[in-house]
């Protein structure tokens, strides 16, 4: 019985392809195409998946704020599986993000951890939305559990941009955020592939993670197979 | 209708006023324990005392929390509430003033345990005051939001904190900066700015979270 509408395309399948082929191609040109930078040497290298990661990771986090405002206006629990992928692929991806930021900050700086906004502000959200992951599970009423968890995810999105102020005021001494326009053009090609690859690869993570979400809903919200007469007659 | 729900707080409050004091026991006993992390180093206590002080609000902040919905969770009393001709905002906003008045006197009590414990006084005890009144506001909103949540579930002691703490880290930055500020000098000036991101943090948590209340507790 299909309570929560489930696709089951073979899309997210080919997103993923395509995403580990643009990771592949990018990543060979990062590392033996592009010319080492100038002053940080092939440490700088991180840089190809690193920066990918943190514009993808920002996009998941919009995405799961987004369904979860949907949710709260709507109601309907397809919106709570979407929800419930984007969260799990944010965590993902901020868990990520900390790693490279402490691999490139060892080398760069001296010291794995470093009390920089964007850094400081990712481990916040990877923590929070850990906690909501963990209400989750807890909750046993999927209906509670979709409200609950949207609310936890708006309260703690709109958090975000405060979080990375107040820690900016504390203090900062990261190198300025790099875009294109930052970077020289040596560098473009295989930032922009990645990020794509990137891209594409968490597409294809939070498609199937909710569809994964909204079998297990339906299993949860399926009304249990009404007892034949012979059974019915034992339990009587 | 707020003053009902908050006269229904504080009445519960009062009732139970044996437990604020455990808490604040619990409170001292933490500020107590900070200064075995450091060591019997003067300097070094007094420098980081505000950030103690914080903490030791913060910790006991959950155990107020958790317990502020205790009543409401007993012979479903929540759901009588509920069926009142009452605006589940207006029950938000009672909880919400009541956990923060608790949490005030708390960080007010706790103030002259920091000042023997790290030698922190200060002559701005106006200042402090207001610091700590915002601050705990930025604690309460969020806090009351996360704990009518979390009240309902086995496992409320640990996951309110896990919740609430990194969404408060703002407020937490803000107030210990603030308060330090206080305590250690403030010869650029600076805590103006602290204290006007705590009060925008307490202005958007004390709306949004009023918004969101009635769908939490709906049925």
């Amino acid at each position: 019985m299909e309570i929560t509408k489930v696709n089951r395309s073979k899309t997210p399948y080919a997103f993923l392809a395509l995403g580990v082929l643009l990771l592949a191609i990018g990543s060979y040109y990062g590392l033996y195409v592009a010319p080492a930078e100038q002053y940080m040497g092939n440490v700088q290298r991180i840089m190809y998946v690193h920066v990918p990661t943190a514009w993808n990771w920002m996009l998941a986090v919009l995405f799961a704020f987004g369904c979860a405002t949907v949710y709260l206006f709507k109601g309907d629990l397809k919106w709570d599986a979407r929800m419930e992928g984007g969260l799990e692929v944010g965590t993902l991806l901020a868990f990520l993000l900390c790693c490279q930021g402490s691999i490139w900050a060892k080398p760069t700086w001296g010291v794995w951890w470093d009390w920089d906004p964007r850094l400081t502000t990712t481990a916040v959200l990877l923590f929070a939305f850990l906690g909501i992951l963990a209400l989750r599970k807890f909750v046993e009423d999927p209906v509670k559990r979709a409200i609950w968890s949207a609310v936890a995810t708006v309260v703690a999105s709109i958090d975000l941009p405060i979080v990375y102020m107040s820690v900016k005021w504390w203090n900062s001494l990261h190198q300025q955020q790099s875009t294109p326009q930052t970077v020289a053009s040596a560098f473009h090609l295989p930032l922009r592939v990645n990020a794509f690859g990137i891209l594409f690869v968490m597409i294809g993570f939070i498609m199937l993670r909710t569809r994964l979400a909204a079998l297990r809903l339906n299993q949860e919200l399926a009304v249990p197979p009404v007892p034949s007469a012979e059974e019915a007659g034992e339990l009587a | 209708m707020l003053v009902a729900a908050l006269r229904k707080e504080l009445l519960l409050q009062w009732r139970t006023r044996g437990q604020l004091m455990a808490v604040f026991v619990f409170g001292a006993a933490s500020l107590l324990l900070f200064s075995f992390a450091i060591g019997p180093n003067a300097v070094a206590l007094r420098t980081f005392s505000a950030g103690f002080l914080w903490l030791g609000l913060l910790l006991s902040s959950t155990l107020t929390l958790t317990e502020s919905f205790h009543a409401e969770m007993e012979n479903r009393a929540l759901e009588g509430l509920l069926l009142l001709p009452s605006n589940p905002r207006a029950l938000y906003y009672g909880k919400a003033i009541a956990n923060w008045l608790q949490l005030t006197i708390l960080g007010v009590a706790l103030v002259p345990v920091m000042v023997v414990l790290y030698d922190a006084g200060t002559t701005s005890l106006l200042k402090l005051l207001s610091i700590i009144i915002l601050g705990t506001a930025g604690l309460s909103a969020p806090g009351t939001l996360y704990a009518a949540m979390t009240a309902q579930l086995k496992a409320k002691q640990t996951l309110l904190p896990l919740l609430l703490f990194p969404l408060i880290v703002p407020a937490l930055l803000a107030s210990v900066k603030a308060t330090s500020l206080v305590i250690l000098g403030d010869p650029m000036a600076q805590s103006g700015s602290w204290i006007g991101l705590l009060c925008a943090f307490d202005l958007i948590y004390w709306s949004l979270c009023g918004l969101l209340y009635g769908r939490v507790i709906e049925d």
